[in-house]
């Protein structure tokens, strides 16, 4: 069973005022009714009931919120109002979970900025649903089904740190996964191992969680910074560009990329020259005042790692000047859909990225993976996806070579441990704890109007890797 | 760099200026009649840019884009009359400021709304028709489109210029600027007025989203990130003026672009990457022109405008019998929350977290509430204590207790500084400088990877000793935590306090009496900066890390919400809000995918509700009971 979203007393309301009901009610129920604009009375309020009285039980049965339904009840505007400082008081006491369980079932604690960072984050979290489902549906690990819990973490770590508490204390979690932005991964991991909790970070880019931060209870899934710019390196070096510029959104992320780059190329390419380097603020891009610049200091490459809102920006802003039109770039990220979908068809061809060109893999696990998230959500998978439903069945591999939830056994089970995910197999690293998961890499082309990847090749993780004695060296904290 | 370059990215940066003064002006305007900060006014720039991406999306070319601009300055318009007509109508009343709370739930909602309308996935629109080509100049490529946003930016000035000083409805408006109360009372009816203008300020915000269409995507982060900008814009220009709002929108952009344009500067051997001060240009521009020139480059010391009389404010009271039992009651509760610990274990961490909220906004309301300066930038000193404790901790190695000393001592430096410009000036200017000084910090923190971590912040900082076990630590908190609100209720009520809200409530007064009103009110900045710098030590080491967001805009509003919802007017209001606050967020967060919105709504609900904040409607409560029972 997943308990994704525990029943929203506010969505119960909904559904009695008839006006949203579909919207709230089991979607079933709206397809049947689709097209039909006087549905037969007496089932429709059978099956509201019904929904209503599920709801209800379900939500008594957790026994968790009863103040927030509460607070839509009482009649006067004062009394209700008298009732928010209550119900905080009742919440501060922390009502326990209650309630009999048949089989015990793992519970996985996972926290996400969903709020910050939804355009990557609802398909990743339709890939952990599917790969929930799908492990349930096979029985689940050693007879227990897993159960996701999911939480925002409010995209800041002081928040996460609570989120993070709460699941260990009172919904009890088994383990902890998730986090995107760097340093809540980063605040989070720091937390994990004080408690000595297993933790997996799914997302975070940053180089510090696997390396100079990393400690002895931390994974991670996702190919890093410096892979993803490893990844870039042979196409730059094959370019034979003495004059290149960077540019890149001015945090951790784009610094380190930045100087991995510089750093790289330079050992690979020593005439090299960087004749301009723009450091922009992150989401707000002055984008027509950079790309002059960048064009003015006439590089014959460019590295980018924008990406989001300021990598259309500045799409649009080449387009619009035609700028920086002859020069060869090399981009990170820019292959993912979540980026290169809504430039439509001003995704700018011939630029080398990072991807995931969901549309061109046509491995037999790629293929299952592709049909069965299509089959479940009608929609096609984006990378967030392929992270979600790699770090559910990265956690399934591991609790089930460690035959156990705790937290030493699992780290045990995870150093070395093999996986098979949609990419095919792979391996977290027991030098370093990180995922030799790759990412796909090829040049950007347009196909019906739309942004693809063409000839896309698969860049596996390990090869792009330090050596694990070379490793070693980077991971001062980790015992 | 060649002369041409730099005077062609000054060109680049005229056409930059108009889309910071379209958000701006509306903003000035909204502000100059109703006196509303507006905190939702990044929501309408957003929705114009998304209804143009949406409505153009179904147009043929070339009517798509001159289209879709068109029917979201329209639709914004509208949605602005009935934000006006729904919600801020009904709170116009209310004490100062309150109307922030309202429009920042209005910001919460608006951005899930446009999450549920619009999807998660940023939206780019198309270009303009006809304005798609280029133009050569200066051996360089401008695009039609840039020349036409550097003239839409003065055109739109003259029109609005025009509007004010020709049309009656001008007139109006600036004569209720001056003085509303004498307009209504010369039969013009305010309420319409203020409909048409929030309208219109929506309108224009909505405008100036639409126009970025052929520049940048929808995407649902724009809200706060134009936010910013136009306040910044709006203040050094002066608030209310709108020509200001021009002339200010212009040196931001050229700031920016020429920054950008020097890109990396050698200076005395030690390279200097220019292009990174973008991320903080604006408000060093602010914080430069505040200094110099208090009011803005073209604002003049606010009249004594009246506004529509709040009730006048009662004196501080201390305690009756009941209100001390229901105190002890609560300090009881806290102290016993590790017992609470052993059955309900999430009790002791949320109640840390409470105790943290609570000391940050009792900081925060004593200056506030009793010292009347609403700062706009309390995060700073937050920050800064729970960075110098972190880096005392991490780096110099000092002793946790050391640390905790140590770090308020960094935040009250920090506010003697910061707080010896700003504590001079009025209003809304001393709310901004506040900002454009947190902003300052903030970004120095961003960007200073060897000391602060850069963007990512410091990590480890777990208390040590005594102090590890997490019972250890509660209880210390606990402790200096009551110590700091105790210190803070002693202080309002003692001398010094009342020279305090002397100073607040007549200046004039008040130095006649002898006070030296900047002496106290600087006195009263530093004390609530270093409580609030005891409150992020320890924010540290509860998250065992710090990270640049503590120190972030929002972070600064999250300070106002509370000490607003918790009710300005009373010394428990921050007490009450800071509770509520961080309770509510904690359980909406948990309750649906669109926690934000329900969060603003309920914020909603208790604004509509209890104009006074919760311990405003629960003295309510307790007259009404009183009366019932047939007491005076």
């Amino acid at each position: 069973m997943t308990r994704l979203a525990t029943p929203a007393p506010w969505r119960l309301r909904r559904t009695n005022t008839g006006a949203k009901w579909v919207d709230a009610a089991s979607s079933r129920y709206s397809l049947a009714h689709t097209g039909d604009p006087m549905p037969p009375a007496a089932p429709i309020l059978a099956r509201t009931t019904l929904t209503c009285i599920t709801r209800a039980f379900a939500t008594l049965e957790s026994q968790r919120r009863p103040a927030m339904r509460r607070s839509f009840l009482p009649r006067g505007p004062i009394l209700r109002a008298a009732l928010g400082p209550l119900c905080a008081v009742a919440l501060a006491l922390g009502l326990p979970v209650t309630g009999a369980r048949a089989a015990e079932p793992i519970r996985i604690g996972e926290m996400n900025s969903y709020k910050a960072q939804p355009a990557f984050l609802a398909p990743y979290r339709k890939g952990m649903e599917l790969a929930v489902d799908q492990i349930n549906a096979a029985g689940g690990i050693g007879g227990r089904p897993l159960e996701l819990i999911i939480r925002d973490d409010g995209g800041n770590p002081g928040d996460a740190i609570r989120v993070a508490e709460e699941l260990i204390t009172r919904e009890k979690v088994d383990v902890l996964a998730g986090t995107f932005l760097s340093h809540v991964g980063l605040a989070v991991a720091g937390f994990a191992d004080k408690r000595k909790v297993f933790f997996l970070a799914a997302e975070p880019l940053t180089d510090k969680i696997t390396w100079s931060d990393g400690n002895r209870y931390t994974f991670r899934l996702r190919p890093s910074t410096y892979m993803q710019v490893a990844m870039l390196m042979p196409a730059a070096v094959e370019k034979k560009a003495k004059r290149w510029a960077i540019v890149y959104p001015n945090y951790e992320y784009g610094q380190s990329a930045a100087a991995t780059f510089k750093e790289k190329l330079k050992a690979a390419q020593p005439d090299v020259e960087f004749v301009a380097e723009q450091a922009t603020p992150l989401g707000k891009l002055d984008a027509g005042p950079v790309v002059q610049a960048l064009a003015d200091a006439r590089p014959d490459a460019v590295f980018n790692v924008l990406f989001g809102p300021d990598l259309a920006k500045f799409v649009r802003e080449m387009n619009a000047r035609e700028a920086l039109k002859d020069t060869f770039f090399v981009s990170l990220l820019s292959g993912e859909p979540e980026y290169l979908d809504p430039l439509k068809g001003e995704a700018p061809v011939g630029w080398v990225v990072t991807g995931y060109p969901w549309y061109d893999i046509p491995t037999p696990a790629h293929q299952a993976f592709l049909d069965a998230y299509q089959k479940a959500y009608g929609e096609p998978p984006r990378l967030g996806s392929i992270v979600g439903y790699t770090a559910i069945t990265s956690l399934a591999a591991g609790l089930k070579k460690a035959g156990s939830t705790d937290p030493e056994k699992l780290v045990a089970a995870f150093e070395g441990l093999d996986v098979v995910g949609p990419f095919g197999p792979f391996q977290y690293r027991a030098s370093d704890h990180q995922a030799t998961m790759g990412a796909f890499v090829g040049p950007i082309g347009l196909k019906d109007g739309m942004g693809v990847m063409l000839d896309p090749v698969y860049v596996d993780g390990l090869s792009v890797l330090p050596s694990d004695d070379e490793v070693k060296k980077l991971r001062p904290a980790a015992r | 760099m060649a002369l041409d370059a730099l005077v062609f990215q000054a060109v680049n940066g005229l056409a930059s200026a108009s889309g910071l003064f379209l958000v701006a002006a509306g903003l000035s305007i909204i502000f100059g009649v109703t006196r509303i900060v507006n905190m939702a006014h990044g929501s309408f720039y957003m929705f114009g840019l998304y209804i143009a991406v949406t409505v153009a999306d179904r147009l043929p070319s070339p009517f798509d884009f001159w289209g879709g601009v068109l029917v979201a300055v329209a639709l914004t318009a509208l949605i602005g009359a009935l934000v006006e007509l729904v919600l801020l109508r009904r709170i116009y009343r209310a004490p100062e400021l309150y109307q922030l709370l309202a429009t920042f739930a209005l910001m919460l909602v608006m951005n899930d709304a446009a999450l549920w309308l619009w999807g998660p996935e940023d939206q780019l629109g198309p270009r303009a028709a006809g304005l798609t080509g280029t133009v050569e100049l200066l051996g360089r490529r401008l695009p039609d489109y840039d020349i036409f946003l550097a003239l839409a930016g003065p055109a739109v000035l003259l029109g609005l210029n025009r509007l004010l000083t020709r049309s009656r409805f001008g007139r109006l408006i600036r004569a209720a600027t001056q003085d509303r109360e004498m307009v209504a009372a010369l039969g013009v009816n305010e309420a319409v007025l203020f409909t048409a203008v929030f309208a219109l300020g929506a309108g224009i915000a909505g405008l100036g989203g639409a126009l970025q269409m052929p520049r940048e995507p929808a995407s649902l982060t724009l809200d706060l990130a134009v936010l910013g900008d136009a306040f910044v814009v709006v203040v050094i220009g002066g608030m209310g003026s709108i020509r200001g709002a021009y002339v200010a929108a212009v040196i931001v952009a050229q700031v920016k672009a020429l920054c950008i344009a020097l890109g990396t500067v050698e200076l005395g051997g030690l390279a200097f990457n220019m292009s990174k001060l973008t991320l903080v240009a604006e408000f060093l521009v602010m914080a430069l022109v505040l200094v110099v020139r208090p009011h803005g480059l073209f604002g003049r010391p606010a009249p004594a405008t009246r506004i529509h009389a709040s009730a006048v404010e009662a004196p501080l009271v201390p305690l009756g019998p009941g209100g001390r039992g229901a105190a002890l009651a609560a300090i009881a509760l806290f102290a016993a929350m590790p017992l609470i610990g052993d059955s309900f274990a999430y009790a002791p961490v949320l109640a840390q977290d409470v105790l943290i909220a609570v000391l940050f906004a009792a900081s925060l309301h004593f200056i506030m509430g009793p010292g009347g300066m609403a700062s706009f930038g309390h995060a700073a000193y937050f920050g800064l204590g729970a960075y110098g404790a972190a880096y005392a901790f991490l780096t110099l190695g000092v002793s946790t207790p050391a640390a905790l000393v140590l770090g308020p001592a960094i935040a009250g430096l920090g506010a003697v500084v910061f707080g010896w410009f700003s504590v001079r000036l009025e209003g809304v200017y001393f709310a901004m400088l506040t900002l454009a000084f947190a902003q300052i910090v903030w970004s120095i923190v961003f960007q200073w990877e060897e000391v602060t971590g850069g963007s990512n912040g410091l990590f480890g900082v777990w208390p040590e000793g005594v102090l590890e076990s997490p019972t250890g630590f509660y209880l210390a908190s606990f402790a200096l935590v009551l110590a700091g609100v105790l210190v803070l209720r002693r202080l309002a009520f003692s001398p010094f306090g009342h020279a305090l809200r002397a100073a607040r409530d007549s200046a004039l007064r008040a130095q006649a009496s002898g006070i030296d009103i900047a002496r106290v009110r600087w006195l009263a900045f530093i004390i609530a900066g270093t409580l609030c710098g005891l409150a992020g030590t320890l924010f540290a080491f509860a998250k065992g890390s710090i990270s640049p967001e503590a120190i972030s805009v929002g972070r600064s509003i999250d300070a106002l919400v509370m000490v607003l919802l918790g009710g300005v007017q009373s010394l428990l209001g921050p007490l009450f809000g800071a509770s509520a606050f961080t309770l509510l967020q904690d359980t909406v967060m948990r309750e649906t995918a669109y926690w934000r919105a329900l969060l603003g709504a309920l914020m909603i609900a208790v604004v509509l509700l209890f104009p006074g904040g919760i311990a405003g409607g629960l003295s309510d409560i307790a007259a009404r009971l009183r009366r019932a029972a047939g007491r005076p």
